[in-house]
């Protein structure tokens, strides 16, 4: 178990355990389910020591059973608690998708009932885990009216948008990722602090060309805007953060100034949210535009498994300088 | 025990109360149809004629504080919980002043205040919600019950597996009920499952189950008080099926000519109300003129939500637009 250190760096997944921890000590309605979340302390060691503090019941294991816990969550949602459910991997929220879609997604709306939920989702490649516990299934439910998605993509980030999740009105799914759990380092403040949920973040300001993406991708824009700043080419890489709702005037701001977009995800190309930022700038911001809208993303496959096929799945610093160096020619 | 016997233990004044909810069940569900036929309603009309004895049996042995998480053929459950008919007829004309403001329909409808969990059409889905709710009273160390019901189909469903699994691990309060009316839409139960009884069901989770003849409105409020009680006292979940008959089509354009009319037949005789009403002849806590004025008050009663559901306005469109999401304000203790 992690608690709040002064001055010391903390991971990634470090942060997640404090916002929970903190979360849990905060409010006695948040508790915790999901498989192998207690003793074991979950698969990645999320919640290592939360049952001998919070107890049996705060930190519930369950049957291996998504659609049943995630339901279960939406009804103690509903009854005033606030629940969080961890997927051990973001794969299998897939058995859970009726009940998100169909009962949490459409309860405020059809009846007035909120449900004040946050589902974690350790979603991503990049950890030779293949077709099944490597996917990016934010697609699925950024067409689903009534979520709201968040991906964070540093420490401070992961902290601070889990702790709003928890105290939002509403169902959230937080979309952890696994490659970054135990590669990105920062030091928190130990105060209190959340990071709002709907707020993008520029996480390095350019002129030149704007890249708009999330997760783990933005560390990979972030090497690209070191590679081609010894070009001459300022990169402004822009962290969504939150997919749902979408900043939309934050990408709007950075292409008005850039004229020149890609957008940037690991999850496939074909109707991905790339394709969503393109289709609004394409609306809203046409006659800022000075090159076309270049997508980057992974192709249209499952997740393959070899090391080889993998490494050619995900995108790389190469394509992002490639497409940077492209546009900055127009 | 015979049936009488069985009446006998439940007091006069819950059996007349009980009464009085399925004459107002079926008046209500009646005049819906009629509404239908007319066409002022537009979708579906998904009724529990002759099955009102179920959800009005279990809803009438919850406590105020207790929830529901009722499926389509339970509006008696929505009025004993204290859904006006006003509402009902409201929502099904999709006017702004039904449960959901016309967002969705028909028996689409819940209200926390009344401790009714909205229903989805997905069946068993409220089953794992039911869990939850049950959960939450564990955790909060609530002395409370949840009441689930779902269809013989929809206990074909993983949900239905997975929220009763749970819910027996975890030794929760709650109460799943089977409406098994013998037909899933088209499908009849030979083609549904392989188990002769669905309480069959309830022994690979470890749960203890019962079947309860659906149309004796002492039986299903019996043992409703019974399971009920006993996951108050903290001693887990009573799965109980129902057998009874769906006497209409899956919803009202369907003419259910697939259920063989003998059966219908068979299963008229065995019809709630009039059984209801022999019941509590037998006993003389009632008369036909208490049968009369019962249907009198009801009439009166659906009529008056017909007129306020007929005046009540419909939503505008861009309300549409309104309730994606809630505000924290919503969530203020």
């Amino acid at each position: 178990m992690t608690t709040a250190t002064a001055g010391r760096e903390v991971t990634y997944l470090e942060a997640i355990s404090q916002a929970l921890d903190e979360e849990m000590t905060r409010d006695e309605r948040v508790f915790l389910m999901g498989e192998d979340i207690g003793p074991y302390g979950g698969a990645f060691r999320i919640t290592e020591g939360f049952q001998q503090k919070y107890g049996e019941w705060r930190v519930l294991d369950t049957p291996l059973s998504e659609s049943g816990f995630v339901g279960a969550a939406i009804g103690a949602a509903m009854m005033g608690m606030r629940p969080v459910v961890e997927m051990q991997f973001a794969d299998f929220i897939s058995c859970a998708f009726d009940q998100i879609t169909e009962v949490a997604a459409k309860n405020h709306y059809r009846w007035g009932a909120p449900v004040p939920m946050v589902i974690r989702a350790p979603f991503g490649g990049g950890v030779h885990g293949g077709p099944f516990h490597s996917e990016c299934p934010e697609g699925w439910f950024f067409h689903s009216p009534g979520l709201k998605l968040v991906a964070p993509s540093t420490p401070y980030d992961a902290k601070g948008l889990l702790k709003a999740a928890i105290r939002d009105p509403n169902p959230v799914i937080y979309f952890e990722h696994k490659f970054l759990y135990r590669r990105i380092k920062a030091v928190l403040p130990d105060e209190d602090f959340i990071v709002p949920i709907g707020k993008a973040d520029v996480k390095r300001a350019g002129v030149d060309v704007s890249v708009i993406t999330y997760g783990a991708m933005v560390h990979l824009a972030l090497e690209a805007a070191e590679l081609l700043a010894r070009d001459g080419i300022a990169l402004e890489v822009v962290d969504l953060r939150t997919l749902i709702p979408l900043d939309k005037e934050a990408i709007y701001q950075s292409v008005r100034k850039t004229g020149k977009v890609i957008t940037l995800h690991e999850d496939n190309k074909t109707g991905g949210i790339g394709a969503e930022v393109a289709a609004l700038l394409a609306e809203e911001c046409f006659d800022s535009l000075d090159g076309p809208i270049m997508r980057i993303a992974a192709p249209d496959t499952p997740v393959p498994f070899s090391t080889p096929l993998e490494e050619f799945f995900l995108p790389k610093v190469g394509d992002i300088v490639a497409a940077a160096k492209k546009l900055a020619a127009y | 025990m015979d049936v009488l016997e069985t009446w006998k233990t439940v007091k006069r004044a819950d059996l007349l109360q009980m009464y009085y909810y399925l004459r107002l069940t079926r008046t209500l569900e009646d005049r819906i149809i009629a509404l239908y036929r007319q066409g002022r309603i537009v979708g579906g009309v998904y009724t529990s004629n002759g099955m009102e004895a179920i959800s009005v049996g279990y809803a009438s042995a919850l406590e105020r504080d207790d929830i529901i998480a009722p499926f389509h053929r339970d509006m008696g459950a929505f009025l004993v919980r204290g859904i006006t008919p006003g509402e009902v007829v409201a929502q099904y004309l999709g006017k702004r002043t039904g449960p959901t403001k016309g967002k969705d329909g028909n028996v689409h409808m819940g209200d926390l205040k009344r401790g009714v969990i909205g229903f989805v059409s997905h069946l068993a889905d409220n089953l794992p919600v039911a869990t939850g709710v049950a959960l939450a009273f564990r955790l909060r160390g609530e002395s409370r019950v949840v009441v689930t019901n779902t269809g013989d189909g929809g206990t074909s469903r993983g949900d239905f597996h997975e929220a009763m699994n749970f819910a027996a691990v975890r030794k929760l309060p709650v109460v799943f009920f089977c409406n098994n009316n013998q037909y899933a839409y088209s499908t009849p139960l030979g083609l549904q499952m392989a188990v002769k009884d669905v309480v069959d069901r309830a022994k690979a989770y470890g749960m203890p189950g019962e079947i309860v003849e659906g149309n004796d409105l002492a039986a299903v409020y019996l043992a409703a008080r019974r399971a009920i009680r006993k996951a108050r006292a903290g001693e887990g979940p009573t799965f109980i099926e129902c057998k009874t008959m769906r006497m209409h089509g899956h919803s009202e354009h369907d003419s259910a000519k697939y259920v063989p009319r003998e059966l219908l037949e068979e299963w008229k005789k065995k019809e709630p109300i009039l059984k209801a009403e022999q019941m509590l002849k037998q006993l003389g806590y009632a008369d036909e003129n208490t049968f009369r004025e019962v249907g009198e008050r009801v009439t009166k009663e659906v009529e008056a939500g017909v007129e306020f559901a007929e005046k009540s306005p419909l939503p505008e469109g861009p309300e549409t637009l309104n309730g994606v999401f809630a505000t924290d304000e919503e969530i203020k203790p």
